[in-house]
């Protein structure tokens, strides 16, 4: 029988590795290939301190709320609305604060059960009543905008209390300064240790999962790659881990978009309900003909995604100071952006959370980079537009010379 | 007769790894009935591809001589244009356009690019005609029974003056009454000189209307036997197929019958979306431990859709009726319930109901019960490697591993991945819907072998098959189910393919 292939099951070549995994490795290549590009076009600002400490502040909405999205998409769906979930945050949190005078330990917890209900109120319809999420969706995002214009009554509302401001544009402070031993350059000591200790929990992290993997006869990539790729995150981890010491130190936001890649990596990689979306997003039928309860997973990312837009607006919200109508107009196209470039599918089923982290991360550098480089917004989209298509191609070449 | 239409001759086709075709040669006359066979895997797919153009001149090794003549064919509209249609196992058809205008889509009847409705109208009612269809032109695709959507296939393929019709697996998903009135259009038009191929895995389908079978193996082919000069036997066929005598298709078991397991009573089910018609009527059976029971009956008869609606209600509406199982009551209302109560569910439809085709053998295996490797939500994923590795040998599915994508698998290993996801249940009661459609001889044999296990370690087994012999070899008792009603039970000394057909016959008489 051709099928057959048990006689040989020979050791994959390094070439075939590579072919297989080329999306990932390419990525990764791509986003610093960019990132070198735009530090050499820039003259070296892309990688000045003050700029990468930027680039994370504006960027961190994006990747945040590319982790729901990209739930949503390998779910087999699709979220227009969290654009203007942003500006509805944005304005009820202004309200609250500015308006109410409310602490910001109760509105921040507030506005995301809000977002939650927001995520709720657009699931009913998709899981329950199987209208088609594009439509659900494009009408949530016209319902939120318009609320937002309602709440705010066509006026931006700010400044914010400082405690709220923190969220977004706060740092961890230097409590190593006592120490003492900060050489000059260094002005956050904090930075570079939590960066050195993070990378080498990776390399332990990383060599224990081969080790276990070999004793279980599970398939290792290549050490080889294992390695390069090891290199690679971690001088670029170690190198902007050290600019940003030179500078304030780790923002707030850093570590709050740090901990939720972790959880969402773990959520999919891991546990019984990323499993379960990803099993329902390749086949939803066979899916639900397995036991699985398909309109409760739907349901629930929609409300995932609801809250992590309303963590969006208001670091967004925090991080302008005012609360304006207009705020998140096209974040949507932003972050369904990051999830394509990182290789999700737009048939379900297919995507990993460090593609739409990586996927985002090139968006910001090139719209950072491009900002620098003094090109105006309508060649920027222009230029985005191209590299989006550039990369699904890219992504049903390879499918395609699979197929042979 | 003996004038050679098309001969393919020392075909090669490589893909990346795997050689499909190995110097295959083949020769059809003209005016003949042809039969393709040979297990899935042999070959006979990506030969009429290559036939067909769909892999164009230049991807191959070999000639093609069609009227004597070398051909190449860079698309499938060069084949067309000499007259070589394929009609692939997977209807061509939009289900929301009519019948017209799926005949001529890509080919309307117009004059620069309007439609002229009239003509359409008139030439589809003549090919109509000609295949036997009764039904308006105007008809949708999506209205109509796949039966019927054969024919308009067919219809179409006249349409563009046919001179050698292929027809992959054409009654796969026919019942036997539109199986026959196809293969009884295929006779028609050899009386009036068409060629036909015909790609088939029912071969007692081809002992009735092939001229003559080339057989392939692996790629290659293995003999061409001429119906007109020797008797051919099914056997005699099974034989080149497989490389081997198959003494008996049916693995022998000693039946080990316990305790009552699933006892269903009154089960009364309304249509799923007719929903004021009441579908199934009544419907009563019982399933003991050790026990393999066969659900018989045409298509329609409501086979599957007893299944279904008894799994967690996934079809069907207005459910009532009692559902026992060890003699207690269970709930089976939805799907996680029913999985509970001790219930699984092999569907008729693998790819499309069965499996997430993208995802790889593993998580195939321990979706159903994910709760099993995992806790707290956490999966663990050495345990479950083991898990699928334990299946994978146990049921001798052929992959290069447990990581291997499910889509990238032969039909019958497709099936023994969803057997592992259910048996991974730890069920009771196995509903097998069609367990064996659509895969090779040998697998079946595998599946047979697999059903006797589970039965001698006290599971009980329900079958639905709408092969027959298949039921009459495995099953230790079988109902006949006839327009949504149980119509009778007979024990395994009194089934036989006359009795179960005269019991469909019988009832239909009385509704």
């Amino acid at each position: 029988m051709v099928a057959d292939t048990s006689t040989h099951t020979t050791k994959p070549s390094i070439g075939d590795y590579l072919r297989n995994n080329i999306r990932e490795y390419g990525l990764l290549v791509a986003l610093v290939i960019i990132m070198l590009f735009f530090q050499f076009v820039t003259d070296g600002v892309l990688f000045k301190p003050v700029n990468i400490t930027n680039l994370v502040l504006q960027n961190s909405f994006i990747v945040i709320m590319a982790l729901g999205m990209l739930l949503i998409i390998v779910a087999g769906h699709i979220d227009l609305s969290v654009g203007s979930i942003v500006a509805f945050i944005g304005a009820i949190s202004a309200i609250m604060l500015v308006k109410w005078g409310l602490p910001a330990f109760v509105v921040i917890p507030a506005c995301l059960v809000v977002g939650g209900i927001m995520g709720a109120a657009q699931g009913y319809w998709v899981a329950y009543q199987k209208i088609p999420s594009f439509i659900v969706t494009l009408a949530g995002m016209l319902v939120f905008r318009g609320l937002t214009y309602v709440v705010l009554g066509g006026r931006p509302i700010g400044p914010f209390p400082k405690e709220f401001q923190l969220l977004s544009t706060g740092f961890v402070p230097d409590f190593l300064s006592f120490l003492n031993v900060t050489p000059d350059l260094i002005k956050n000591m904090v930075a570079l240790v939590a960066v050195l200790l993070l990378v080498g929990y990776a390399l332990y992290a990383g060599l224990r999962n081969r080790r276990i993997n070999e004793r279980h006869g599970t398939e290792n990539e290549p050490f080889i790659f294992f390695a390069i790729q090891m290199a690679v995150i971690g001088v670029v981890a170690l190198f902007l881990g050290f600019q940003l010491a030179t500078y304030r130190g780790l923002p707030n936001v850093l570590i709050v978009m740090g901990v939720l890649i972790a959880l969402y990596t773990f959520i999919t990689t891991r546990s019984t309900v990323g499993r379960r979306i990803y099993a329902m997003g390749g086949n939803e039928k066979a899916a639900k003909l397995s036991g699985i309860n398909t309109e409760r997973l739907t349901f629930y990312a929609f409300v995932n995604m609801g809250v992590l837009a309303a963590l969006a607006g208001m670091i967004i919200t925090a991080r302008l100071n005012s609360a304006t109508p207009k705020a998140g107009v096209g974040f949507e196209l932003d972050v369904i952006a990051a999830c394509f470039i990182g290789g999700a599918s737009a048939s379900g089923g297919v995507g990993k959370i460090t593609g739409a982290v990586i996927g985002a991360f090139i968006m910001g550098v090139m719209n950072n980079g491009m900002s620098i480089m003094g090109i105006g917004i309508d060649y920027q989209q222009l230029i985005k537009g191209l590299v989006l298509l550039a990369a699904v191609f890219f992504d049903v070449y390879n499918k395609n010379k699979g197929k042979g | 007769m003996d004038n050679i239409i098309l001969e393919m001759r020392g075909i090669t086709k490589t893909f990346p790894g795997v050689k499909a075709l190995d110097n295959v040669s083949f020769k059809v006359r003209e005016g003949e009935i042809h039969a393709l066979v040979g297990e899935n895997g042999a070959g006979k797919s990506t030969l009429m591809k290559v036939l067909s153009g769909v892999y164009p001149a230049g991807t191959y090794e070999g000639e093609i001589y069609y009227d004597g003549e070398v051909r190449s064919f860079s698309t499938i509209a060069d084949s067309e244009e000499i007259g070589i249609i394929i009609i692939h196992q997977e209807l061509a058809l939009v289900p929301l356009l009519s019948i017209a205008e799926n005949i001529f889509l890509g080919n309307e009847v117009a004059t620069n690019g309007v439609i002229q409705w009239p003509q359409t109208f008139a030439r589809t009612q003549e090919l109509l005609k000609k295949v036997g269809l009764n039904e308006s032109p105007a008809t949708l695709i999506t209205d109509i029974g796949v039966g019927k959507q054969q024919l308009v296939e067919i219809a179409k393929a006249l349409s563009k003056k046919v001179r050698l019709l292929i027809l992959d697996e054409p009654t796969a998903s026919l019942n036997e009454n539109d199986s026959d009135a196809l293969l009884k259009l295929l006779m028609e038009f050899r009386k009036q000189g068409m060629t036909s191929i015909i790609i088939s895995h029912k071969l007692n389908e081809i002992k009735k209307v092939a001229d003559q079978i080339t057989i392939l193996r692996d790629g290659g082919t293995v003999e061409t036997l001429d119906c007109h000069k020797e008797d051919i036997s099914e056997d005699r066929i099974i034989k080149g197929m497989v490389g081997r005598a198959l003494e008996d298709r049916y693995p022998p078991r000693v039946p080990n019958i316990g305790d009552t397991l699933l006892e269903v009573n009154n089960w009364n089910v309304f249509h799923q979306h007719h929903r004021d018609r009441q579908f199934l009527h009544d419907v009563s059976f019982k399933v003991r431990a050790g026990e393999v029971v066969g659900i018989a009956g045409l298509m329609g008869a409501g086979r599957t859709e007893t299944a279904m609606s008894l799994f967690g209600r996934s079809w069907g509406h207005k459910i009532t009726g009692e559902v026992t199982m060890r003699g207690k009551p269970v709930d089976v209302s939805t799907i996680p319930r029913a999985i509970k109560a001790g219930l699984a569910y092999v569907t008729e439809d693998r790819k499309q109901l069965g499996l997430v085709l993208i995802n790889n053998i593993m998580h195939n295996t321990t979706l159903s019960n994910l709760s099993a490797v995992s806790s707290n939500g956490v999966i663990d994923e050495r345990k479950e490697a083991k898990v699928a590795s334990d299946y994978r040998s146990k049921l001798r599915i052929r992959s290069h591993s447990i990581y291997q994508e499910a889509v990238n698998l032969s039909g019958g290993n497709q099936q023994k991945v969803v057997l592992s996801k259910w048996l991974f249940t730890n069920p009771e009661v196995l509903i097998l819907d069609e367990p064996t459609r659509g895969i090779d001889i040998g697998a079946k044999y595998e599946i047979y072998t697999i059903i006797n296990q589970l039965a001698a370690e006290g599971k009980g087994i329900l079958m639905i098959s709408s092969e027959m012999p298949e039921l009459l070899g495995t099953c230790d008792r079988i109902y006949v189910m006839n327009e949504g009603r149980i119509v009778a039970e007979l024990s395994k000394e009194e089934a036989s393919q006359e009795s179960i057909m005269r019991a469909i016959m019988r009832s239909g008489e009385k509704h």
